[in-house]
């Protein structure tokens, strides 16, 4: 009950192979059962799938791309948003493209104000993100969005003159918060209502997070951020790209729109 | 042996410590969003608070504990000092370093990603780098194991490695490998994008690449909970360990099946086909084959050890068992917690069951139960068995322990049984709000209270764990004698090579790695159009 092995032939006792062989052909057995259960079996068990043979089936359960059929995807009956905002679309720190923007925006001055400042129920558009005014313009110029006043100004814009306006109102201050006294804001813009699908206004238009794309809304017009949500709600606008503004605002309740417009327009009634 | 008491301490405190804060941070989660308090109206804060939880106590605490254990084996189940404590020592500056960086950006909400990353959100390139350093950090520590024991082996040819050592190397080698997945994913795709030196990323291989971590990482915070089972639980209570060959296979077992089954964490991804989900459910299956093994030479080593103390008849033996002694306690409670973790887990790994529970609070639970629970009790008594011989101090007050781990056994039911519950009713996890007025949801009001009583016990437990290890502080210098592992009742004479090495049981693992992942890597990793824009967090960029 004692057997020293020699330092000479230390554990080269013949039943290591053993244990190799065993191993090995145990773990090949375990993976080549896995796999055929997984891969042929299970995928021909469901009439589902339409498979036509053993190799379509192993195709299926590897999560092989199938093909893309040969039908025409339908197209909507009305125009969606093409904008694609990439990081380097925007070049904000390029004054020749500021000074431009100041220009090209004299246009805009007689709705939004001569500093981006609007006494007309207009959007303010200073310190607006310039992400976010390349891309309504550039939804009104192809369509996506349209408005009977802003339409015929935007389609005479080219490329670089959306861009530049947008980096001339990025480059002006924001507004300060129109809430001096810390109001603190209702349930629907710090909570959004989760069982109805509606995620917190805040987490993308400012106050707990902005997202690229969302406005920023702080200051923004009641009557303007009113109507937009029953523009979204009615689906009378629809440039927001995979619908997400048109999923939140369906599901809103007048109230809760009134409730989110004043308080981001600091309207205290 | 123990010559490196410093180096052991400081990485025994530092887990301590972070592990204490995150704890706060847990109760305090708990809280927030339960009916009792009027909510924080802000959910950046909420998850600021869990990517930090998440961070400290998936990465920082077990990493620490498991470096500070396996130096403590090394040197005294090999009887000689460690070689290379400068090196050890760097790791352990690394992960400092690692930590404070990841940790800095979550405090300032610039990295609110929480600790699984979640591509395509992106935070700042600082938490990643952070935790890739946490992560080189303890590569010296697999380093540096797999050194010692490779001088002792030249110097003791042909001898069995003491089976701690053999555990503790084993566990080393499977961080090792299973710490790749996430490194690639942080190195390749995540940390470019974090830098803006891209601004899309293929999120569906990115997930891929955790669950390579996600799972096997589960098990390397267990190694040394069960280090612990085999190693010193049969020497604390007065017995032997069952079968010493059991404890080996139950190891290398670790190695080989816990790698191929990451993927059943992402069985409601679509970007993985279902052929590689079975197969990853079925090495899932697997899995449990070790642990069960364990239960029963635990349970009969236990036994083993209750009839030398004049234990009778069938169950009457259990009586007879040390209930006093506080790690006859911890391994009592972990084996319990282990038992219905477990039981959950079976249901996780299993396609049909998974999809009523994905996503939901019942995950939370289970591996709360697992993770917190079975494991992270050991954790404590294995600071409580090697304390005194790391400070030459003892720890007397025997007492506190026992009500230590039994607050955190009752804490850690608590919480986690009533979140089992509402993850069957369907309550989501990760959701920082709940309307408890909404009658859908009103429902799990009750049984969120009691999980937020459960944390508050947990956390007056954590209390209690301080105060033992510093009033140990204040008792006077003794000598407590070398630092011994339990010994089997047949002690190996001479092992099989492939129980005394690793090369057979690495090669299965890194072979069972490429036919489970390869194809689902390659697949997503060379077809265009798969990649996402980047969404930033802390605002636009």
């Amino acid at each position: 009950m004692s057997p020293t092995p020699s330092p000479s032939s230390p554990q080269a006792s013949p039943r290591a192979d053993n244990w190799h062989t065993r191993a090995i052909g145990v773990t090949v057995l375990a993976f080549v059962v896995s796999a055929v259960v997984g891969f042929v079996a299970l995928p021909l068990a469901q009439p589902d799938l339409k498979l036509k043979d053993v190799w379509d089936a192993i195709c299926s359960a590897a999560g092989v791309a199938s093909r893309p059929t040969a039908e025409k995807p339908i197209e909507p009956d009305f125009k969606v948003s093409s904008v694609v905002l990439t990081p380097d679309l925007l070049n904000l720190e390029d004054a020749q493209s500021i000074g431009r923007g100041a220009t090209l925006a004299h246009q805009c001055a007689i709705c939004h104000g001569p500093a981006g400042i609007s006494r007309a129920d207009s959007p303010n558009l200073t310190g607006q993100y310039a992400s976010v005014v390349y891309k309504e313009l550039k939804d009104f110029k192809t369509g996506a969005r349209v408005n009977a006043v802003m339409t015929p100004f935007a389609l005479v814009l080219s490329e670089q003159d959306m861009i530049d306006i947008a980096a001339y109102y990025a480059y002006l201050p924001r507004l300060p918060s129109p809430r001096a006294d810390g109001t603190p804001p209702p349930r629907i813009v710090a909570n959004g209502d989760p069982m109805r699908g509606i995620a917190p206004c805040g987490a993308c238009h400012g106050e707990l997070d902005n997202k690229r794309g969302s406005p920023r809304i702080d200051g923004q017009p009641a009557q303007y951020i009113l109507s937009q949500l029953q523009a979204f709600a009615s689906g009378e606008r629809r440039n927001d790209i995979s619908q997400q503004m048109r999923t939140i605002a369906r599901q809103m309740t007048p109230s809760e729109m009134e409730a989110a417009a004043r308080y981001y327009s600091g309207e205290s009634r | 042996m123990l010559t490196s008491k410093r180096l052991i301490l400081a990485h025994f405190w530092l887990a301590f410590i972070v592990f204490g804060v995150a704890l706060l941070l847990g109760a305090w989660q708990m809280l927030v969003r339960s009916p009792l308090v009027p909510w924080i109206s802000n959910p950046e804060w909420y998850y600021r608070s869990l990517t930090a939880h998440g961070t400290v106590m998936g990465y920082a605490f077990p990493t620490l504990i498991a470096m500070g254990f396996g130096y403590a084996i090394s040197e005294s189940a090999l009887g000689q000092p460690l070689v290379g404590r400068r090196w050890a020592w760097l790791g352990f500056g690394l992960i400092v370093v690692g930590a404070v960086m990841a940790l800095v950006p979550v405090a300032l909400g610039l990295a609110s990603v929480l600790y699984t990353f979640y591509p395509p959100m992106i935070g700042s390139p600082f938490y990643y780098i952070g935790v890739v350093l946490v992560v080189v950090g303890s590569w010296i520590w697999v380093a540096l194991m797999s050194i010692n024991l490779a001088i002792w082996k030249r110097a003791n040819p042909g001898k069995p490695v003491p089976l701690a050592m053999f555990a503790n190397v084993a566990g080393s080698y499977l961080w090792a490998w299973t710490a790749v997945g996430a490194a690639l994913e942080l190195l390749l795709q995540i940390i470019p994008v974090a830098l803006e030196l891209s601004s899309t990323i293929d999120a569906g291989l990115a997930r891929v690449f955790f669950s390579w971590t996600l799972h096997a990482i589960v098990y390397f915070w267990l190694f040394p909970t069960y280090i612990a089972y085999y190693t010193i639980v049969p020497r604390a209570i007065g017995g032997k360990v069952y079968s010493d060959t059991m404890a080996r296979i139950a190891f290398v077992l670790f190695l080989v099946v816990s790698m191929p089954i990451g993927i059943h964490h992402s069985f409601m991804d679509p970007e993985v086909g279902a052929g590689f989900k079975f197969l990853h459910s079925a090495f899932t299956a697997l899995v449990a084959l070790p642990t069960l093994i364990t239960v029963f030479t635990i349970c009969a080593s236990v036994e083993i050890a209750a009839r030398l103390r004049g234990g009778r008849g069938l169950f009457g033996w259990v009586t007879a068992l040390p209930w006093s002694n506080p790690i006859m306690l911890a391994v009592a409670f972990s084996f319990v917690m282990l038992g219905f973790g477990g039981a959950g887990g079976l249901i996780n790994m299993n396609y049909q069951f998974d999809a009523t529970i994905h996503n939901t609070q019942w995950i939370t639970g289970h591996f709360h139960l697992i993770f917190g629970g079975a494991i992270v009790i050991m954790y404590f008594a294995i600071a409580y068995d090697l304390w005194p011989h790391l400070t030459g101090r003892t720890l007397a007050s025997l007492r506190l322990m026992r009500l230590q781990l039994w607050l955190w056994f009752i804490g850690m039911i608590v919480t986690t049984f009533p979140w089992h519950w509402v993850g069957i009713l369907g309550m989501p996890r990760r959701m920082a709000y709940f309307d408890y007025t909404n009658p859908a949801l009103a429902v799990d009001a009750f049984s969120v209270i009691l999980s937020v009583i459960g944390g508050f016990i947990l956390v007056v437990s954590g209390i209690l764990f301080f105060v033992v290890l510093l009033r140990g502080q204040t008792a006077p210098q003794t000598d407590s004698g070398p630092y011994r592992f339990a010994t089997a009742v047949h002690p190996p004479v001479t092992v099989p090579a492939a129980l005394n090495g690793y090369a057979l049981w690495v090669g299965l693992m890194i072979g069972l790695t490429i036919t489970n992942y390869g194809y689902p890597i390659a697949q997503l990793a060379l077809r265009p159009g798969t990649a996402v824009p980047a969404v930033y967090v802390g605002g636009q960029r």
